[in-house]
This record gives structure tokens, sequence and C-alpha cells, in this order.
């Protein structure tokens, strides 16, 4: 189980966080504008990279904040040597 | 039967029975030595072939003695070298199945969290040395062993260090634990003995189970553990060799020879045959032959083998085949020269066969590196010592001793001293490892050497995995197949998926598979480790989480008069609902059409304290409200009430319910009983990660409120007669007004709102005044509880769907003919894009439609699907929907459903066939729209 570094509340265990997927997918700012294919861009089509992601978690069963991680999805590896992902809190626009 | 217990070897007699048979034995015996020391040989039966099965091993990683327990509680496959023996043991035997128990477990499993600094796994040698050292650092540590008794494999093999025996050693060295002080106490130190630990997950949390003493609190305990650094010390597995009748009952691991003889004093035999690879079975053979077993031969295949200890050793010779006695346990055993012809019958010049009734084996040593591999450890072959060992390591683990490949006593004193200093130091705890040990040990005589299977013509007994009776010749079929993995071969062979997980077998099917295929071990590898390490009863895992305990249970404040009152219960989510009220002698049905009419004719009340409730609330709650509902909140008065459809960004619908304006910046908002939870999130997960400016706060407030909801055209006289200071007409008090008003004496909020069509109101009071509330509901005598099978067949005649029940996430507002709840307006909203993605905006969509089956009476069941025709062509049968709600209505005098069926609007009035897999013919329904009562909504002012 994964010890996941809560940027309010510390490192707890994963089971009281929630998985939000890929980071960095802002809902686009005039969805009207958009053409089909670019809408179904931002519902459907998400990073699966072996190695770094940058990725939304909420800790749902503690401070119920969300926050930005990156995580190697290999190794289950945090933040180390990520160019822009370390843990933020707060907006992941 | 004579006892084979070593003479001088005492202790508190125990009484068991086996097989229908009663033994003695002596406690701190498994049943495997109790077993033996009764000569008893064949202890089960292979599953599949029905050989006969003796003890192998002498603790976990043992393959064939597995027996079922039978008292004082059935438990199935178990190992007899783990059993434990104790007064009144009743087992049996088992052909590799067992049976479950036919009654409820009455001991009681539960469950502990535990941190530390430094996680010692196994209290052998290495690890009581590692502990010792990180514990003296002032680190927090926790030491975990699997045995009974600490010291690892010294009982086994009786060496002393410091001059004393291995256990004395061991004890002095935990009481050395149990003594060291920490601030203002003892130190942190905690020893768990019978503890396995069976799973090392990521960020260094192990999972361990502990067999508890008899008197505990609990029968088995659950250890999570969170260590800051592991240091593994899981010792090693003696390897097993592939040779033809290396099955047999007598033929044992040598290192399992000389624990029995050693820890236990009991001789597994009288006269033995030793073959080995290397010198650990010469300890081995000298162990035995001081406690009284006859040494016959030692066959090393070693050329080089020197004679030793006055054994008579041949060198370069292997074990070619044995043969099983009357009892089908092994009489004598064939040895012939290393490389001769010695799988054929005639026998090559050398062959020799030699009376025993034991055959030792020794094929090396495995490290166990079982959790080192689960923790994303990789593993390296070490030629020298032909074994997989551990390499890179993912996480903050050490691993020390023999399961690092150090076999000398010495050495894996000294390795687990360093490795307990390392994970002390990584912690933060400065420590000391310089200490030297005092040990006796043999001088190394020749270097091991790598023999995983003896040639043959014939490889049918030649036991893989003696559990799976897996053979070399099954692996060669794999091989033959083209299975080049060992996965695949696992997999085709079924060869290390038993309850011992491969423990023996694992590596060897790896050897094979190379020898086979032509590939250098270490480069095909082993399968993957995985947990859990030892099987691990379901009891322990779901631990005190079973029965009332498994799930919080959420009941309303009125819950005690719901159960006073004979009300039968639905789970909704965590909630515990009322479902129906049978009155005396009525059925299901019988109650639920009576609380119906009761609605529809007079007045009805049901406990919707339930329906989640959050509090929204700034100087922008409207702005969000504005865009996660699809219709427009903003524009909705204080003082009234809106309903509102919320669709995840997809466009499909999530989440149904109404928003009660409280104040300009205030509203109340509720959602449907299982969705409470997840639609908080929702506004929470918007509000923090795309909108941070809008100024709102989310509350859940479901638990605040008790909710009855009144319903029926006589609702408005008993609000009313309870209300007296409420002008209830309908034009003080409109359709989707809420007013603040004393009712019974309460201060509540009372909200009309209709789920069924009828006049209704929804009284809403502080929680604990729930009871009082409805108590003088009821006292007015007009009033009819009813449950939630009545509130579905009310809304469901009325079209309402139920989201999550007539939905499935796959169905947009205009799916379910409600485009009226789409604003037009708004520029955007969640989901609004989505409306006009090509597959969205498809007529022929499945469509929320009614269904009347043309036999009135017939109830269609839910799920069921919907076909064009009678006649059903051959399969795939085009299904053009599905039947999402159904039940009998009081109102119409029949059966009705809901359903979803594709352009369901275009097809109201067609027949369509719906197929119930009775062998009957599908049975024909009229398509109708979803509104089957009161479409014109006259009823809804009374």
């Amino acid at each position: 189980m994964l010890l996941i570094p809560c940027p309010w509340c510390g490192p707890r265990d994963e089971a009281e966080f929630h998985y939000g997927g890929q980071a960095h997918v802002a809902y686009p700012g005039d969805p009207a504008a958009l053409s089909d294919e670019e809408w179904a861009r931002y519902l459907f089509f998400r990073a699966n990279p072996k190695g770094r992601l940058d990725e939304r978690w909420s800790h749902a069963a503690g401070c119920r904040r969300w926050f930005t991680l990156t995580r190697d999805t290999a190794t289950n590896e945090f933040g180390t040597g990520s160019g822009n992902g370390s843990v933020t809190g707060g907006v992941t626009a | 039967m004579t006892s084979r217990r070593r003479d001088g070897h005492r202790g508190e007699t125990l009484r068991f029975r086996f097989d229908g048979r009663d033994y003695e034995g002596l406690r701190g015996d498994t049943l495997a030595a109790a077993l033996l020391a009764n000569g008893v040989r064949t202890v089960a039966t292979s599953p599949g072939l029905g050989r006969p099965r003796g003890v192998y091993a002498a603790w976990t990683e043992e393959p064939n003695a597995i027996v079922q327990v039978e008292h004082p509680f059935p438990e199935p496959m178990l190992q007899a070298t783990t059993v434990e023996l104790y007064d009144g043991l009743v087992a049996r035997g088992l052909p590799g199945r067992g049976v479950l128990a036919d009654r409820p477990d009455p001991a009681r499993y539960d469950a502990v969290h535990a941190h530390c600094d430094v996680l010692v796994v196994g209290a052998g040698p290495a690890g009581l040395a590692a502990a010792s050292v990180a514990a003296a650092s002032g680190a927090r540590v926790i030491l975990a062993d699997d045995r009974p008794v600490a010291g690892g494999s010294l009982p086994d093999t009786a060496e002393t260090v410091d001059g004393v025996s291995g256990a004395v050693w061991a004890s002095s060295v935990l009481a050395g634990l149990a003594g060291l002080a920490g601030p203002g106490g003892p130190a942190d130190v905690r020893v768990l003995h019978r503890t396995t630990v069976f799973g090392h997950y990521d960020d260094n949390y192990l999972v361990a189970v502990e067999r508890r003493e008899e008197g505990a609190a609990s029968r088995e305990r659950i250890w999570r553990i969170r260590a800051r650094r592991v240091v593994l010390a899981t010792g090693a597995h003696e390897r097993p060799i592939a040779f033809a009748g290396n099955d047999l009952p007598g033929v044992m691991l040598a290192g399992a020879a000389r624990a029995y003889a050693n820890r236990y004093g009991v001789l597994a035999g009288r006269r033995a045959v030793v073959f080995t690879t290397n010198d650990a079975a010469y300890d081995a053979a000298r162990d035995l032959a001081a406690a009284g077993v006859e040494i016959a031969a030692v066959a090393d295949v070693r050329r080089g083998a020197p004679a030793r200890d006055g054994l008579e050793v041949l060198a370069g010779h292997v074990v070619t085949g044995t043969a099983g006695g009357s009892d089908g346990s092994v009489a004598s055993v064939t040895v012939a020269p290393a490389g001769s012809s010695a799988g054929s019958s005639a026998g090559g010049s050398g062959r020799r066969e030699i009376e025993a009734d034991l055959l030792l084996v020794s094929g090396g040593w495995n490290p166990v590196a079982h959790l080192f591999s689960q923790s994303g450890g990789e593993l390296r072959y070490d030629e020298a010592l032909s074994a997989f060992l551990p390499g890179k390591s993912r996480q903050a683990v050490e691993v020390a001793g023999a399961a690092r490949g150090v076999f000398t006593l010495a050495g894996c004193l000294e390795d687990g001293a360093a490795a307990g200093a390392r994970a002390a130091e990584a912690a933060g705890f400065p420590a000391a490892a310089g200490r030297r040990f005092d040990v006796a040990e043999p001088e190394p005589m020749l270097p091991p050497e790598a023999l995983w299977l003896v040639p043959a013509d014939d490889y049918t007994t030649h036991f893989v995995d003696l559990q799976r009776e897996v053979t070399v010749a099954g692996v060669l079929r794999a091989t033959g197949a083209g299975l080049r993995s060992v996965e695949h071969v696992k997999r085709y062979t079924t060869a290390g998926t038993a309850h011992d997980q491969g423990k023996l077998s694992g590596v060897l099917t790896s050897a094979v598979v190379a020898h086979a295929t032509g590939v250098e071990i270490g480069d095909l590898g082993t399968t993957t480790f995985r947990a859990p390490y030892v099987p691990v009863s379901f009891a322990a895992l779901a631990g005190r989480d079973r029965g009332a305990l498994h799930d919080p249970v959420r009941v309303t404040s009125l819950h005690g008069w719901h159960v006073a009152n004979g009300a039968l219960f639905e789970n909704v989510g965590q909630w515990k609902r009322p479902w129906y009220y049978p009155r005396d002698g009525e059925d299901m049905e019988t109650a639920v059409l009576r609380e119906c009419r009761a609605v529809r004719e007079g007045a009805g009340a049901l406990d919707a304290s339930t329906l989640g409730k959050i509090d929204v609330r700034g100087p922008d709650a409207a702005e969000l409200l504005d865009r996660l509902y699809t219709n427009m909140m903003s524009t909705l008065k204080v003082g009234s009430i809106r309903y509102g459809v919320m669709c995840r960004a997809d466009g499909m619908v999530f989440d149904d319910g109404t928003v009660i304006r409280l104040a300009e910046d205030r509203f109340l908002v509720t959602t449907t009983t299982g969705n409470a939870a997840p639609v908080l999130d929702w506004m929470e997960e918007w509000l923090q990660t795309e909108w941070p400016s809008l100024r709102v706060y989310c509350t859940s407030v479901t638990e605040h409120w008790a909710t009855v909801a009144l319903a029926g055209p006589g609702s408005r006289a008993v609000l009313a007669g309870l209300a007296p200071g409420l002008a209830v007409d309908n034009a003080s008090f409109p359709f989707m007004t809420w007013r603040d008003a004393e009712v019974a004496g309460l201060a509540a909020r009372v909200c009309r709102i209709s789920f069924s069509g009828e006049l209704a109101y929804e009284i809403n009071v502080n929680a604990w005044d729930g009871l009082t509330l409805w108590e003088a509901v009821q006292a007015t005598g007009v009033v009819t509880p009813y449950g939630t099978e009545t509130m579905h067949v009310l809304r469901a005649e009325k079209g309402y769907p139920i989201i999550g029940q007539d939905t499935d996430g796959t169905v947009t507002p205009a799916d379910l003919g409600m485009d009226w709840v789409v604003s037009k307006k708004k520029a955007d909203f969640v989901g609004k894009r989505s409306f006009s993605r090509p597959d969205t905006a498809r007529p022929d969509r499945k469509h929320l439609v009614g269904l009347l089956p043309e036999d009135p009476s017939l109830l269609l069941p839910e799920g069921a699907h919907l076909v064009a025709d009678a006649g059903l062509p051959e399969p795939p049968v085009p299904v053009l929907g599905h039947v999402t709600s159904s039940y009998r209505s009081a109102a119409l005098g029949r059966t009705f459903a809901l359903a979803l069926v594709r352009g369901g609007r275009d097809r109201v009035g067609d027949r369509l066939y719906a197929p119930l897999g009775d062998g009957g013919d599908p049975v024909p329904v009229t398509v109708t729209h979803h509104v089957l009562y009161d479409p014109e909504g006259a009823r809804r002012d009374g």
C-alpha cells in the first residue's frame, strides 16, 4: 500500500486517498468552441506512460484536499527528479 | 509401534488422533514430528495419482504432508509440518483437497496496525543479530518470526554460539531486547513469535499473520506494519533433486531429517542413504548417525568428494531410483555413477541397490527471496551457489544471512549485525555493528555443484512439484509444445501453484525448463513471487470486519419505530430503509398494493431522512450550482425549490434531486440516498481544481435532519392539523416552495415536493426530533406508513427515473425524456458540450419508455431483454433494450414496467417481446409513454 505524501497531512496510507487520474487536464475555457474531436480528446484521452506521470489525488478520508504529485507508474516512486510535478496543493490548471 | 524418539528427549505428553488412530506426542512437536515419532510414514496421498506421500520437509516449505484438522475446529489444507501439536488434536491426511467447516467459526480474529523504524523478518542468527544491533541504537524495532521459538535453524542444527546452544543464545538475545531501556521506560521493541510476514508491499508496508496461543483474545491476528527500513533475514530452503521415485514416503530433505533429530528428538528412519550436491548434507548425516540412524552411504555428485566422518562416500554418484516396500514407503535406493546410463533398467557398472528406509536429499539451498521479490527487488543468479540471490532492491530493504546466500553461521551473525546497523542508521539511529561471535563450524570441503535432475529415459516419476504431481515429463511436454517462459510452463503444468506456492518446486522448474530448452537458468529466471508467502485464512484477513461489523450500518432517528412496527428493511448504500410494513397475513405484494392505495387515495408517510443533503453557501453558491446542474439555479427565488439534474462532463446523468434556496447566498441541495458522498466530492473537486476563485463552502448535513414525506390527497388536512400556524392552501403554499413552520410543536422546514405525483410535503426537523414528529403524524390515525417499495412503485407510475436503477451512466437527460431540465440559456454547464457530440445526439439512442405486458398480471423481471420479434433468430439476437423497473400498480390495476429501448419514443404503441429465459415463448409487451399515471399532473395540488 502506497504511502502518499499529502501536502497538508504528511505521509498517509493509500486507503485514505481517492485517485483522480492524470493531472493538468484543464476544463476547456470555451467548450462550445471546440470541435467534436477536441472535446473527445478532453473527455476520453489520457496519458498512460510507463514512468513518471503527474497525477491528481484527493485525501478523501483526511483533509479532503486535491493535490498533484508525480508518480513513477513502474516503481510507484513519488516525486523524485520530476521536472514538473513535485507535490503541490490546490489548483492543477 | 515403537517410538522413534531419541533417548533423553522428554516433555509433556499430549494425546492426539490421526486417521482414526490414537497417538501420543510431546509439547513442542509439530504434527509431522509427532507422526514420525510414532513411525507414521505415509501421511497423505497425492491428489491425482493416489501415490503415498510422507513428510518431506520440516517447516513451511512442506509440499507433501497435507492434513485436515477436524478438532477443535475444522481447518482444511494445513501442512503437518507447521501444525503445532496440542492435546486433543484430531486430524487426517488429505488427498490434496480439504473440506471447509460446516459450522460457523466461534473464534475471534483481529488486526493491529503498527509502525516501526526497523522491521526484522526472521529470528534466526542473522535476524536476532540485526534486531539486537538496531534496538540498541534506540530505533523502534519489530522482530517478527514465524516459529514458536526464536533461533531460526539453530535448534535444527544444534550449533552453538558464544559457547552455549543456539536455543539458549537466542533466548539471551531476546532477554537483552526486553531489558533495553528507552527514553522514559523500556525501549520500543516488539518481538512477535508465530508471526509470518506474508506480504511485502509498496513503501515498506508489510502484512503478517500471528497464530496466537491458546487463551489469547483472538485466534489469529493480522499485523499491518509500516516500517522505515526492513531487514529480511528469511533464511534458505533446501532444494530437492528430480530423480525417479523422488516422492515416496521416506524421501526427505537432509536438513529436515536433521531438524527432526535435533529440534524434536525424532528419528525419521533407521537406515539412510544420503544424496547430495554440497557439504551441508554431511552435517545432517553426522547428526543423524550420532542420534542412532545408520548411514548406509552418501551419494555425492561431486567427483572429488572425500570420505568424511567415517561415512561411506560414493563420490560422483547419483540416486537413480527408489523402490517402495509393502507400505509404499522407501525400502531401497539405487545409486549409480553420475553420467552412466543410469536410468536404464539394465544399469551400468557401479550401479548399486542399497537397502534403506530413509533417503536424505540435498540439492543445495535456495535463499528465501520471496518477500524481497514481492517488494520489487530484482533477483540475480549466482553461478557459484547455483542459486537466485537478492540483487537490486527497489525499497528501503536490507537482506541478511542465508536469505542472501551467506551459509555459514559466523557469516550470518556478522551479516545480520551489519544489516541491522545499516537499517538503524538509515532510519536516523547511529548504531555499532562491530561485534564478533564465537562459533565453531566444520571446515568447508568442496564447493557445491549444480545438479537439478538425474538424467533418465523415463521421467514420469521424476517429480518437480510433489503437491501438483508435476513431473519432469510434464515439464518436457510443456516445452515440447513450444512454451519457453517459466510463467507459461507454470500455468501449463500448474507447477508452483499449490498451497506451498512452489517453495521447493519453483527454482527446480526453472532449471528443468532451462535444461530442456538449452538456455542458462540465470537468463531464464524464476516465476514472479507473489503474496501470500504462506496460506492465510480468509477469517484472519476479515478479522472483526464481518457480520454486523462488515460495513457501517446507518439508520435514521426513526429506525426504532420502524423495527417496532414490523418493517422489513432494504439496504440502500449503508442505510437501512424501511422497505414495506406488512400487516398480519400480508405478503409483500399485498402490503405494497395496500400502501400504494393509501397514498393515492388518502395519506401516507415515508421516512425520507436518508436523502443526501448538502448545504451550499457563499457569495458564489448560485454560480457553482449553475455550472454543475443542467438547469438554471441562480434564478431560483428565496423560498422556492427546483428539481435539478447533474451530468458528468460526458453528458451522462450522474444524480438528481431538489435545490432549495434558503437565502441569496445559501442553498440546500438534496441528492439520491446512495449518491450523497459522490455528489459532495464532485462539488469539491470542481471547486478545488477548476474554480478555486468561487467563494463557496459545501457541507454535508444529511444526518442533521430527519425528513418525513407526507403524501396523498389527505396530506393537506393532516399537515394543517399538525401545524395550525401554517397556511396550507394552495395559493399560500404553492408547489415547489418551502416554509418554516411549527409542526407538532417542533421547529420545522416544510417543502412542497412530490415524488409520487400526489399532493405531498416533506417535513424536515432536527434529527433528534424526528421520532416526535413521526409519532405525531401516526397519532392522527389517518396516515399509512409506507416504505421504499411503495415509493418506487408510485414514482414509476409517474415515470420518474431512479438514477442508478433506470440509468447506468450511459443515459442523458434527453434519453430520459427530460429535455425540459436542460437549460438553453446558460452558455455552459458540465456536460453541455457533450449533448452535441454525434453519438449523444443520435435519434436512435435508448429512451426511457413505459411497458405494459399484454398479460396484465405478468410481472416482467427487471433486467429482461427486449427484442422485436416473437420468433427468436439464431444468436446473436439483436436486443433493443432492457427492463429497468417493474411493478404491480394498484392505481393501474395491472403490472407495468419502465425500460430503456432503442429509439423508444418512436416505438410508442409498438409491440415488443421479452424472452424470459424460462423456455417459454417471449412475452409480448406494448411500448408506452413513460408517464403512465396522471400524465396531465392534475393531482399534485390535491
